[in-house]
């Protein structure tokens, strides 16, 4: 075989992702000479339009970025509107908007790890082939996906786009009886989940770790929705209203894409191995124990091994969603009054993807001058493309069907979501 | 001897965020069920094969906003027996169609650093402007039990029976007493298409028009009643009108009436 070879690794339309994208990998004597992750999702400009809104109305229009993680732009809506606003969501009510994300994370969570993800690790083309051979785990994981989807059916109204998420709190609390039957599915999913935690732990995983620069929340109690600092594995540590400070997008001479980094260093990596590695103590002992039982330490640089850490998220937020339940507080009011005023307020959440930024300008009368929106995808982009070159290079042997497969896994071990980030990211015109 | 084959449905997406298709996966206790009737052969949200078609059936998400995407839907009607837009986007334009009350190249100007590298068309348009639809399923999102029954009508070669009144029949089928009359909270039920089970008032809000307009609505009337009863300013009219289905033809025309009135 001549060493003189060029190699095109290519997918033109990346399945089971969110949204609209393609990759590229170019091998040229042994060398991966260029990768790229295409977007080709048309833009929407949410943030021009965002613009004469009313503050209230962020949390509806924004979760219409994402029909997967709408709950997460409205927690960070919410959020950078109360911080402008100087009005603190306490007790009773800021456990029902960690309940409300506990939800989000399970169905997403198990949306992608059994649906999108696993069916990687087992060899088939989707789940549907995959249940014809493995019913009972297809089955179960449907199961876990829908308590999810139940939680925040109820309180957020229904599972796509909630209604019930509003400034200062929610419209309407649900009563303690309306609860009963998720419970019972809850507990059922602990244990199943917990058991599925470990399946994860023996599924095939490729030697391939790298030297990441984590960023994820951080609490002082908790493991990370709604609340923390931002911080990462090599000494950063601010607050969310200094993210635009550290995190950049530069252009690079050789993308026509932008790409994320924290000021002065490289490219950094959002989500649950994020999260993970930054929050392992804040994990329930429950969850702890499921990680150790399917072989993780308190760290993991493998980002295929994402598929454990997404189970023990999905663990944590079932254990959450019930230590909340139990003693369910009902607020006194479904929401906390506020005064409106001009200035500029900035929310920082933990989607099931990763850290999801905005920042809005107010004026007088709580109408949107300007806004910014930096979802996960955009800040993991530029991740995903040095792990194909890192990927590809020592696996340039392999038939090309065989790599390209295990190209586009690599990519879905982010969960990419790419409807979230088209709106920001430069839209692709190369022809492939 | 004609050799039975399972109908193939396809699932296509256009400037939208997935939520719509994402109600098909979010069938948890219908969805195996639903791959036992029709074969998935397209659906790259959910699968990495692809079966060529034709397909029998097309389910066609978001909005069309670029000349490439002009071109795709052609084909995808070209390949498909029947073909349903479900969603906002796709049935009237969607959130993105606001757009085309402002100026798209501003607009672009306003998100990206280079918006020169941005191809885009003036207007976000629903399917039925470029291509013949043969069902529109409204809704941002859509209801998941309404896709059922459309997948469920095409199988049987049936219309979908899908209710076309407004949202006030469904709080009246709920009980839920009138959010607007009793409460004076604004809402636009009554122009609204029914299909979400009348959601916001059952949570003490007032619906904002995520189905879009009902059949035969009287918008003017319903916004007459908002400006004298409730007190509603021109501008919260016309940002009320102009949300998921700003493009559809009843909210778009009333919320224009609005646009340069004064206070």
């Amino acid at each position: 075989m001549s060493t003189l070879t060029t190699k095109t690794v290519r997918v033109e339309a990346l399945a089971r992702v969110e949204g609209e994208g393609a990759f590229y990998v170019k091998v040229k004597e042994g060398k991966v000479v260029d990768a790229q992750l295409h977007i080709y999702e048309p833009p929407r400009f949410f943030e021009a339009f965002l613009r004469r809104r009313s503050y209230a109305e962020a949390p509806d229009i924004t979760a219409r970025i994402c029909g997967i993680c709408p709950v997460a732009y409205q927690m960070s809506a919410v959020h950078a509107m109360e911080a402008l606003f100087g009005v603190r969501v306490e007790g009773a009510l800021r456990e029902l908007r960690r309940l409300l994300y506990c939800g989000e994370w399970i169905e997403s969570h198990a949306l992608h790890l059994f649906m999108l993800h696993a069916p990687d690790f087992l060899g088939y083309a989707d789940v549907i082939q995959m249940a014809a051979d493995h019913p009972d785990l297809v089955m179960q994981a449907l199961r876990i996906k829908k308590a999810g989807n139940d939680i925040v059916a109820l309180l957020g109204g229904r599972e796509i786009h909630p209604i019930n998420v509003r400034v200062g709190g929610f419209y309407r609390i649900p009563k303690r009886r309306e609860w009963d039957r998720i419970v019972e599915e809850l507990k059922w999913a602990r244990d199943a989940m917990f058991e599925l935690v470990k399946w994860t732990g023996q599924l095939p995983f490729p030697d391939f770790e790298q030297p990441y620069e984590f960023v994820a929340l951080r609490h002082p109690d908790e493991y990370p929705f709604n609340e923390g600092r931002l911080v990462s594995n090599q000494g950063l540590d601010i607050p969310i209203s200094a993210f635009e400070e550290f995190m950049i997008e530069e252009h690079l001479p050789h993308s026509t894409s932008l790409h994320a980094r924290i000021k002065d260093r490289g490219t950094y990596f959002v989500g649950p191995l994020a999260r993970y590695n930054l929050n392992f103590d804040r994990l329930s002992p429950l969850a702890q124990e499921a990680a150790r039982a399917a072989g993780l330490g308190p760290t993991c640089y493998n980002p295929f091994q994402s598929i454990i850490v997404r189970g023990v998220e999905t663990l944590y937020a079932i254990d959450e969603a019930l230590r909340i339940l139990e003693t369910y507080p009902e607020p006194d009011a479904p929401y906390v009054p506020y005064a409106v005023r001009a200035g500029v307020g900035h929310g920082c959440t933990e989607a099931p993807r990763g850290i999801l930024y905005h920042r809005y300008v107010l004026d007088d009368n709580g109408l949107i001058v300007s806004a910014r929106i930096t979802p996960p995808t955009a800040q993991n982009q530029a991740t995903i493309e040095a792990d194909l070159r890192a990927f590809v290079e020592p696996r340039v042997h392999l038939p090309l069907n065989e790599l390209t497969w295990q190209c586009e896994q690599a990519i879905r071990n982010y969960d990419p979501c790419i409807s979230c980030s088209t709106h920001f990211l430069r839209l692709q015109v190369e022809d492939l | 001897m004609a050799i039975q084959r399972k109908p193939r449905l396809a699932v296509w997406k256009f400037a939208s965020c997935d939520g719509c298709q994402l109600s098909l996966l979010d069938c948890e206790e219908e969805l195996l069920a639903v791959t036992e009737q029709v074969q998935i052969a397209y659906f790259l949200e959910a699968s990495r094969a692809v079966v060529e078609g034709p397909y029998d059936l097309s389910l066609v998400e978001g909005s069309i906003t670029t000349p490439a995407d002009v071109e795709r839907i052609r084909e995808i009607r070209e390949a498909s027996r029947f073909l349903v837009a479900i969603g906002a986007c796709a049935t009237a334009g969607g959130i993105q169609a606001l757009r085309n009350f402002g100026d798209v190249r501003e607009f672009a100007a306003a998100v990206y650093a280079h918006p020169e590298y941005i191809e885009t068309l003036k207007r976000s348009a629903p399917i039925a402007e470029h291509v013949f639809v043969d069902f529109e399923l409204r809704g941002c999102p859509i209801n998941k039990h309404q896709l059922l029954e459309v997948i469920a009508a095409y199988l049987h070669g049936r219309r979908p029976n899908i209710p076309t009144y407004s949202v006030c029949i469904e709080c009246k089928l709920r009980g839920t007493p009138c959010v607007m009359v009793a409460g004076g909270v604004a809402c636009l039920g009554p122009v609204t298409q029914a299909g979400c089970h009348a959601l916001c008032p059952a949570y003490g809000r007032g619906c904002f028009g995520c189905y879009g307009p009902m059949e035969t609505p009287n918008t003017a009337s319903l916004m007459a009643w908002w400006r004298e009863q409730l007190g509603a300013s021109p501008d919260a009219i016309v940002r009320a009108l102009r949300t998921y289905n700003a493009g559809s033809e009843a909210f778009r025309r009333e919320s224009e009436a609005y646009e340069h009135a004064h206070d």
